[in-house]
């Protein structure tokens, strides 16, 4: 049986011994005089028997399901008639990838060496043995269950706080997804950068000045040795990322300052969520207008004025990407503005200053950690944004500070290395890793660092 | 004297101070007017693009259903039909049509005007009501992209040929003045999944592979994010434990989404073998994704419920389960629709992690479930902004229309819903 209907099946058997178990307790209960001489409400006895028929066995389930396939094609591949046995990694995978075409009645079957039909007829069978067994194991373990809570249900059985244990450790799983999901993103990236800087030098990785991760295929290519020199796509990074900070920030800020100290009630019921339309719009859409609208129009603005932009210009990415952004800097300044107490306000305005003055003077200092840790989360943000470079900036690395010539950034590369059909354990592929590493941690310190900033400020004035 | 030098120094500091005030008031201004500004531009930018697909060219021909013509004696052979010659039923009306083109060169030029699709379109016509077959009708044919895309262009004035030669033109001309060119609503955008061929190109596809790793990504970030909101808010100790998931959480928020791509792409597809392209790893990876905006919106609808009702709870005898179960939940409920709605919009806009796991591939079927190979609509997007085509512009704009649209409407929705069910305490 497949594991959908295995879960089909443990779903019914779970409210079988719910309703049995209830049952159950309500036949005991009935003889002492009703419900109030158990220990807990009848539907706990339920709940206890249905968790102990069904946890157990799901736990198995998803445990076979990791395995199964790599054990059974581990036991084909040693069971291989000895002319067949492959030679290195890749070969492995072909003849296991033939096999279970073959199995799967993928390829045909005539015209195959013998050898690989008894693979197959092997793998086959295995499957077969191996969904059997597991069908068999999972009704045995979940009846085992219903009976195991069977014995225990007696009138004093404690059984609410059994049930409350099980579901308080069933929430705590919960929150330590996000645990694991830290786990997997370090060791996924850690795991194949490490691999990487086997073949490719660290130090040449960080410091190295040029970017070509064309390896070659056969010995004799011309011109492909492939180098990962990772600082031209840092550079664009931060140039890209740059001309979008310096779009955004002025802009995401005037825009807060005025809505939170100039702007009346009217102004910011419309305004403020107009602005924040900017941010629930994907990035995709950004890219889209960026290389069909922005791009081009840059470009002929150049040539009218004698200049030559790039039609890839880091100019017309990062400027979209700081439209982006906006949306993101200005509700976060408006929130530490206005958490700023409104007696340093008017102790300023009562000396006599002006209001722009209070702002600049008083407001904004008082403000500025939250603000410097919001543009830190903004410029965590641009490092990381992938489409809109993907669509707008350029393919090839160049070492430039120049925002009008095409750039290319780490997000971009990450891209182009993995969406085409490669071998996974090319030092091409696992360079993306290598990349993703990098990105991963700067991003990473600088969301903990602005974290804490803006943490310990808010602290200050609540 | 010397106050009065002063009072002049005072009231001279006093305009620029004045005027230092209104500059920087304006400052404000202007940079609400840019954020306002580039929303309008980008809205107006993509429907000006993009409000032509929604109507397609089309161009009416007398078609005669000839068995001979096609090649086909029997339409209930399945085998027969795939190798009958369909295109050549639009071809000979075409040709009957234009009686005086005789070169192979214009009339390989003739038969371009439609698309190349046009046959099969009959094919599929004709296997609804086989009573047609051997009769002659007159059917509108969907005319090819570069017609399309000149037809159009035409119609609004400033005609865009491009690869058209001038006897083409000609020929639509003489269409359009007895009135057998068309535009009408092109329901290929809606009804059909991917195609190399703008004018068959639909969004069905995409849209379907959308939905199916919207409803895998709801499926499982919900109940998980709503568990793991509960323990934190109700049941955490204040622990070591309890602060690094803390920690965690708020940093995988702030992860860039692509990093969640070559998770995806190391541990569901090398790791466990998860096949690529399909729902459910997209669904896993935008579970991963949205899971930190979901736990962290449920906690705050979780926090928003007043102590008082969990004092009156457990005052009755309620255990702490009950109590979460019985009355904090329910009231909770609106807030963490809320936020998973919002959660919702936001997996559905992602690009960026699904090109990773390989849901970028050219897929002309639509998916009919959770593990067939399918793709999205902002990844359809993304490829079809990439394609040379000209009409694919037009698409792409019609594309990302029907994307907002939705956005728009999950996010008014979540706006209503807080606004209706939310309580006050």
């Amino acid at each position: 049986m497949q594991a959908t209907h295995l879960l089909s099946l443990l779903i019914v058997l779970g409210s079988f011994s719910f309703y049995v178990s209830r049952g159950r307790s309500l036949a005991l209960a009935n003889p002492l005089g009703g419900i109030r001489n158990l220990h807990s409400l009848p539907s706990y006895y339920g709940l206890h028997a249905a968790l102990w028929c069904t946890l157990p066995a799901t736990f198995l389930l998803a445990i076979w399901l990791i395995f199964d396939e790599i054990v059974i094609n581990a036991m084909v591949m040693t069971d291989l008639s000895p002319e067949l046995i492959p030679s290195g990694n890749a070969s492995y995978n072909l003849i296991l990838n033939k096999v279970a075409n073959i199995a799967n009645g993928i390829l045909p079957r005539e015209s195959q060496p013998s050898g690989l039909l008894d693979a197959a007829d092997n793998m086959l069978s295995l499957n077969v043995v191996s969904q059997w067994s597991i069908t068999l194991l999972i009704i045995t373990l979940a009846m085992s269950g219903l009976a195991w809570s069977s014995y225990k249900l007696k009138p004093d059985f404690r059984a609410r706080p059994a049930v409350e244990r099980v579901m308080q450790n069933l929430l705590l799983a919960c929150a330590c997804v996000a645990i694991f999901t830290t786990l997997g993103i370090v060791f996924s990236v850690l795991f194949e950068s490490i691999q990487f800087f086997r073949s490719v030098p660290i130090y040449d990785f960080v410091f190295g000045l040029e970017w070509s991760p064309q390896t070659a295929i056969r010995e004799d290519q011309v011109g492909s040795s492939g180098s990962f020199g990772a600082i031209p796509l840092f550079v664009g990074t931060l140039l890209v990322s740059a001309v979008a900070m310096f779009i955004a920030v002025p802009i995401g800020l005037m825009s807060a300052i005025y809505l939170a100290e100039y702007a009346d009630s009217k102004v910011r019921t419309y305004a403020k969520p107009a602005l924040e339309v900017l941010a629930g719009i994907p990035t995709v859409v950004y890219g889209f207008f960026a290389a069909l609208t922005v791009a081009p129009f840059l470009r002929d603005l150049g040539a009218s004025v004698g200049l030559t932009i790039s039609s890839e210009s880091a100019l017309a990415a990062g400027g979209v990407m700081g439209i982006m952004i906006i949306p993101f800097i200005s509700s976060l300044a408006d929130d530490v503005i206005t958490a700023v107490p409104q007696s340093m306000r008017d102790g300023s305005l009562a000396m006599g200053a002006t209001q722009s003055e209070t702002i600049r003077k008083v407001v904004i200092p008082a403000a500025l950690p939250g603000i410097v840790g919001g543009i830190m989360l903004a410029i965590s943000r641009a490092i990381g944004e992938t489409m809109i470079v993907v669509m707008a900036a350029g393919m090839a690395a160049k070492l430039t500070a120049n925002p009008l010539e095409s750039v290319t950034t780490v997000t971009v590369q990450i891209v182009t290395l993995l969406t085409g059909d490669q071998e996974f354990d090319s030092p091409k592929t696992l360079a993306a890793f290598a990349l993703g590493l990098m990105l991963f941690t700067v991003t990473l310190l600088l969301n903990i660092f602005a974290l804490h900033i803006v943490k310990k400020y808010r602290e200050q004035y609540e | 004297m010397s106050d009065s030098k002063t009072l002049i120094k005072i009231q001279h500091s006093l305009t620029q101070r004045n005027r230092a005030e209104a500059r920087f008031h304006w400052y404000g201004r202007i940079a609400i007017l840019i954020g306002l500004m580039a929303v309008a531009l980008l809205f107006i930018d993509i429907v000006g693009k993009g409000h032509g697909a929604f109507r397609a060219t089309y161009i009416n021909l007398d078609i005669r259903y000839d068995a001979d013509l096609i090649g086909i004696d029997n339409l209930s052979d399945t085998e027969q039909l795939s190798a009958g010659n369909w295109q050549a039923l639009p071809k000979t009306a075409l040709r009957e049509r234009f009686p005086d083109v005789s070169s192979r060169r214009d009339k390989r030029r003739l038969n371009n005007l439609l698309s190349n699709g046009a046959g099969f379109d009959l094919k599929d016509r004709l296997l609804v009501s086989p009573t047609l077959l051997g009769k002659t009708e007159s059917v509108w044919v969907l005319a090819d992209d570069d017609i399309d895309t000149y037809y159009k262009s035409w119609l609004d004035g400033n005609a865009y040929e491009a690869r058209l030669t001038g006897q083409q033109i000609q020929w639509i001309g003489e269409l359009h003045e007895q009135g057998s060119i068309k535009l009408k609503f092109n329901s290929n955008l809606f009804n059909r999944g991917d195609s190399r061929e703008p004018e068959q190109a639909g969004i069905r596809g995409a849209a379907v592979g959308s939905f199916l790793t919207l409803v895998m990504t709801l499926m499982l970030s919900f109940p998980i994010g709503v568990c793991a909101a509960i323990y934190l808010e109700e049941f955490a100790p204040k622990n070591r434990l309890t602060d690094f998931i803390e920690v965690n959480i708020n940093n995988l928020a702030a992860v860039p989404s692509i990093i969640f791509g070559l998770l995806g792409l190391a541990i569901f597809i090398n790791f466990f073998h998860v096949p690529r392209s399909v729902p459910i790893v997209g669904g896993l990876v935008l579970t991963l994704m949205t899971l930190p905006t979901i736990i962290i919106t449920s906690r705050a609808a979780i926090k928003s419920v007043p102590p008082s009702i969990r004092e009156a709870a457990l005052g009755m005898g309620a255990s702490r389960y009950q109590m979460v179960l019985h009355h904090v939940l329910p009231l909770a409920l609106p807030g963490m629709l809320t936020g998973a709605i919002i959660g919702m919009a936001q997996a559905l806009g992602e690009t960026a992690p699904l090109l990773m796991i390989g849901m970028v591939a050219f897929i002309v079927d639509i998916p009919n479930g959770f593990s067939d190979p399918a793709t999205v609509l902002p990844v359809q997007i993304f490829l079809w902004a990439d394609s040379p085509e000209r009409a694919f512009v037009e698409k792409t704009s019609a594309a990302i229309m029907v994307l907002l649209s939705f956005l728009i409407a999950m996010n008014t929705t979540a706006v209503w819903l807080r606004r209706r069910l939310e309580r006050r305490w």
